[in-house]
């Protein structure tokens, strides 16, 4: 496996410029002979989907749920970055992209983040153009707030459903080049394998979802928008129930390496597990964390209520672990503080394992209304899940998994390992390293979608030549008869135990293993334990109902299935790197004050994984990644 | 959180797809935790259901915290269940007494057919928005963000309007079946930006023209929609759509499209 970054000389302010004065150009009468497949309606697959239909390609978008518009991208809450620096408090370019190479811990290119930071500002124009409504000042301009891990404020929001209103707005371009006849939609879709022909992405293998018929669809490119894989921890996961790995695991077997897999993002504010029963863990919004304050009884073991324990007995441990960005640490460094206060039994709620986040000094100091109009939604979703009301008494909160950085390598093109098959948004390895800051998730997929894909496989279709490949091209039927096959296989166990069962007790393994603070003992040990229980799921799966039929057992066996396989690499890629840094922390490499120490000299590097055959281990590359224009420093937020 | 649990009994509409006829069954739910949603009842009922060998009921779901639009059925008569401004994954069994008998059917409405049990298929939504619930400004065109100033207030107004998650809970509640509701909310929040003035009128009838050849109903002020939004989307937004639309039809240039049941479909957007 060749890993060319194919990252264009010079200067780094100038590197995009470049690329873009550089790449090849496909004349705009012939766009409309080419056609190209999103896997995916998020953020990236839905402004990819509408912005290459603008350009003149026809476009073949899919989608798991009924609607484009379901995509998860539309629960994330707090709001997206740009480096407009509206607010005259020193954020430029050069800010936010330091502030996110320093937060991904320095495992992230120098180049992709300084494109990003450059696009961020372009993505506010397009989306306020598009009509999103963000929150305003009163004269009429945009307001901004702060997040983890910056000084400045540089975040862009619409209440707490910034995320919802980004997403229709490319959800309503893709409509409009739906009705245009420029994009065809197919929703309840499941993408079940990649065709590659000579070495080229050629298309893709779908099951309708609604009548199980296996579909193919030939394409000149294949561009997968299909998100992370944090539902490899639930029900320990705030993803929605459909999120999954199955598309990426796909390419992943067709030659497509797999980058720094165990770089999995814990968010320190989700409502914390109560039961068993509990499908998913819910978020509380990071923007909480500028007005709430987390704390802990000072005395391990204190059950009394929050009201009742006196200032003085109260450990706000992030303002005092690190008072220079306090409560507004980043995500990986405030997760771990929770679970080390927990570690030492000053955990709260019935079962311990959660910390306050409070609000009654904000309310004090601005009043009821102003709380209620910057988080009012937040705190009705809290009141209704556990029927506390978090104007009253503090919120309770513990962290789960939420993002992961770790994806499909791609290069500077967002191309992966197979020509043809590009990657965007959440489903690639690439801009946040090994921690990613708040608000960025959503700067980064529509970066990739409505600004950097256009260009970059534009480069791709001039540079390439293109055999005929239709549907009856005999790859389409290895393929399908592939699919097909392990369709029957997982329906011929006829065992006792439901996908979501296998689902519930992987999630628990892996939050138990490879979670927020691992071990080389615990990873082996997962690694076993993860044998074992892809050995039960083929002996035990119990699928109710056929293959002929809307049935969601069906789907989400094959989900699981590809979860137990990808797991295994998960733990391997974290037993692998030597080092603890941003979100992967290994207890054996840590500073005396418990913060993650890393190794520059020989962890400096992407670690892709190549497929190496059905229960064979992957092999292993490395991707330096050279630091030219910033300083490696240990990450500080005290 | 309590750990209290309460017993229920159930019954739900069962489809084997489009063209079954339906019924509804009767089912036991002892034991389910007050803490549990409605929907993570179901998956309780289902777990149980897949052990006896029976069929598990299909119902839409996804986020699960309220914002996807995906889940919704009615409860005891109404859209997402008896709480209000909730979707059904955000409805949690506190709200149920023990020994209550609880009837869960799919969402009612000729432009809604049902899938399977409590599926439903509400693809005419997104043809609604296909109809002209955009801006059109392809990327790259944009202007500097800040270089249109928008008054707070009616950016807040423009918000409420946009915070319609799509489930249809306003079709399901409307006697009529009228997607008035959802397209005042689009027209409205667009309508009130001055980015999306230039394409108000034409807006405003071709997504109205569109309703019906889609087998949505008219609209006759029951104001049911605006009861069970599970986003508080207030029935002002259709007050705004109908003073569009009249501005449209009397004093812009634009036409209103002849639109019968054939021609005034866009292309399907859930077929290949």
């Amino acid at each position: 496996m060749k890993l060319e970054a194919r990252i264009p000389g010079g200067p780094l302010e100038s590197k995009w410029d470049r690329h873009r004065a550089e790449v090849k150009l496909v004349n705009p009468a012939n766009k409309r002979k080419y056609t190209l497949i999103v896997v995916g309606t998020g953020l990236a697959g839905a402004s990819a989907a509408a912005s290459l239909a603008e350009l003149g390609y026809n476009v073949k978008a899919f989608c798991l749920q009924d609607s484009p518009r379901r995509a998860h991208s539309i629960a994330a809450q707090g709001g997206i970055n740009a480096a407009k620096n509206y607010p005259n408090d020193g954020d430029s370019i050069w800010r936010l992209f330091h502030d996110t190479i320093k937060g991904g811990d320095f495992r992230a290119r120098e180049a992709n983040v300084y494109r990003l930071a450059q696009v961020s500002n372009w993505i506010i124009d397009h989306c306020v153009a598009q009509g999103i409504p963000f929150a305003r000042e009163y004269g009429g301009l945009l307001a901004n707030r702060s997040f983890g891990g910056a000084l400045v404020s540089r975040t862009f929001y619409a209440k707490g459903q910034t995320g919802q209103q980004l997403l229709l707005g490319a959800y309503s371009a893709l409509m409009r080049q739906v009705a245009a006849g420029q994009v065809q939609m197919f929703p309840r879709r499941e993408m079940l394998d990649l065709v590659v022909v000579n070495g080229q992405a050629r298309g893709i293998v779908v099951r309708h979802l609604l009548t199980g018929k296996i579909e193919r669809h030939p394409a000149h490119a294949v561009i997968l928008a299909t998100g992370g894989y944090a539902n490899l921890y639930s029900p320990i996961s705030t993803n929605g129930a459909g999120a999954n790995v199955t598309a990426a695991w796909r390419a992943f077997k067709r030659g497509a390496g797999f980058a720094n897999p165990c770089f999995t993002q814990i968010h320190p504010t989700c409502i914390p597990l109560h039961g068993d029963y509990q499908s998913k863990l819910t978020l509380m919004s990071e923007s909480l964390r500028n007005d709430g304050r987390v704390w802990v009884p000072l005395t391990p073991g204190d059950k009394r209520r929050p009201v009742d324990i006196p200032e003085r007995e109260r450990d706000y441990y992030l303002e005092r672990l690190y008072p220079t960005y306090g409560n507004l640490c980043p995500r990986d460094i405030a997760s771990r503080a929770a679970k080390r206060q927990c570690d030492q039994g000053k955990g709260v709620g019935p079962t311990g394992r959660a910390v306050y986040l409070d609000f009654a000094d904000a309310i004090r100091r601005l009043g009821r209304a102003e709380i209620e109009a910057r988080y009012g939604n937040l705190f009705q979703m809290y009141e209704k899940i556990t029927g506390d009301d978090p104007y009253r008494t503090p919120m309770m909160i513990y962290p789960a998994m939420h993002y992961t950085m770790g994806g499909l390598w791609v290069d500077y093109h967002l191309m992966t390992t197979i020509p043809g098959l590009f990657a965007l948004g959440e489903c690639n390895f690439s801009d946040h390293g090994a921690n990613r800051l708040g608000a960025s998730a959503l700067m980064q997929g529509l970066a990739d979608g409505y600004f950097i894909i256009p260009y970059t496989i534009c480069d791709y279709l001039a540079n390439s030549s293109f055999p005929e490949v239709t549907e009856s091209h005999p790859a389409f039927a290895d393929i399908e008869a592939e699919v097909m096959d392990n369709i029957r296989r997982l329906l011929a166990v006829k065992g006792r135990r439901t996908p979501a069962s296998f689902h519930r007790q992987l999630g628990h393994l892996m939050w138990e293993y490879c979670g927020m603070a691992r071990t080389d003992a615990g990873l082996q040990k997962a690694r076993q334990l993860l044998a074992e229980l892809r050995q039960e799921f083929w002996d035990n799966l119990l699928i109710p109902g056929d293959a002929a039929t809307f049935n969601q057992n069906l789907e989400r066996a094959g989900r699981v299935a590809d979860f137990l396989e990808f797991a295994d690499l998960v733990a391997l890629d974290a037993l692998t790197r030597r080092e603890s840094c941003g979100c992967h922390f290994n207890e054996a490499f840590q500073t005396e004050e418990h913060e993650p120490a890393r190794d520059d000299v020989n962890m400096r590097h992407v670690a892709v994984w190549e497929y190496a055959g059905k229960d064979r281990e992957p092999l292993f590359h490395k991707e330096p990644l050279e630091f030219e224009f910033v300083k490696l420093a240990i990450r500080s937020y005290k | 959180m309590s750990s209290a649990t309460i017993n229920l009994t159930l019954q739900v509409w069962r489809q084997n797809g489009p063209l079954d006829q339906g019924r509804l069954e009767t089912y036991r739910a002892d034991n389910i935790p007050t803490a549990a949603s409605f929907l993570e009842m179901l998956d309780i009922v289902n777990e149980r259901l897949a052990q006896e060998g029976k069929d598990p009921i299909t119902f839409d779901h996804d986020c699960r915290e309220g914002i996807c639009g995906m889940c919704g059925a009615v409860v005891n008569g109404r859209p997402h269940g008896h709480e209000q401004g909730t979707t059904l994954c955000q409805l949690h069994m506190r709200r149920f007494r023990d020994g209550d008998t609880i009837i869960i059917e799919p969402f009612r409405a000729r432009a809604f057919p049902v899938l399977k049990d409590l599926a439903v298929d509400r693809s005419a939504l997104d043809r609604l928005i296909q109809a002209g619930g955009f801006i059109s400004v392809n990327t790259g065109q944009a202007p500097e963000a800040n270089s249109i100033p928008i008054p707070k207030a009616t950016a807040d107004l423009a918000f409420d309007a946009a915070t319609c998650i799509g489930c249809g809970a306003c079709v399901a509640a409307c006697p009529n079946a009228s997607a008035m509701l959802f397209v005042g909310a689009k027209v409205s929040h667009l309508a009130l930006l001055p980015q999306g003035r230039p394409e108000a009128a034409k807006r405003a009838l071709l997504m109205t023209a569109q309703m019906t050849p889609l087998g949505f109903g008219n609209c006759t002020n029951h104001k049911e929609c605006e009861v069970e939004c599970p986003k508080g989307i207030s029935i002002s937004h259709i007050a705004r759509l109908n003073r569009e639309f009249l501005k449209a039809l009397l004093a812009s240039p634009e036409v209103i499209p002849e639109m019968s049941a054939d021609q005034g479909r866009l292309p399907p957007a859930s077929e290949s």
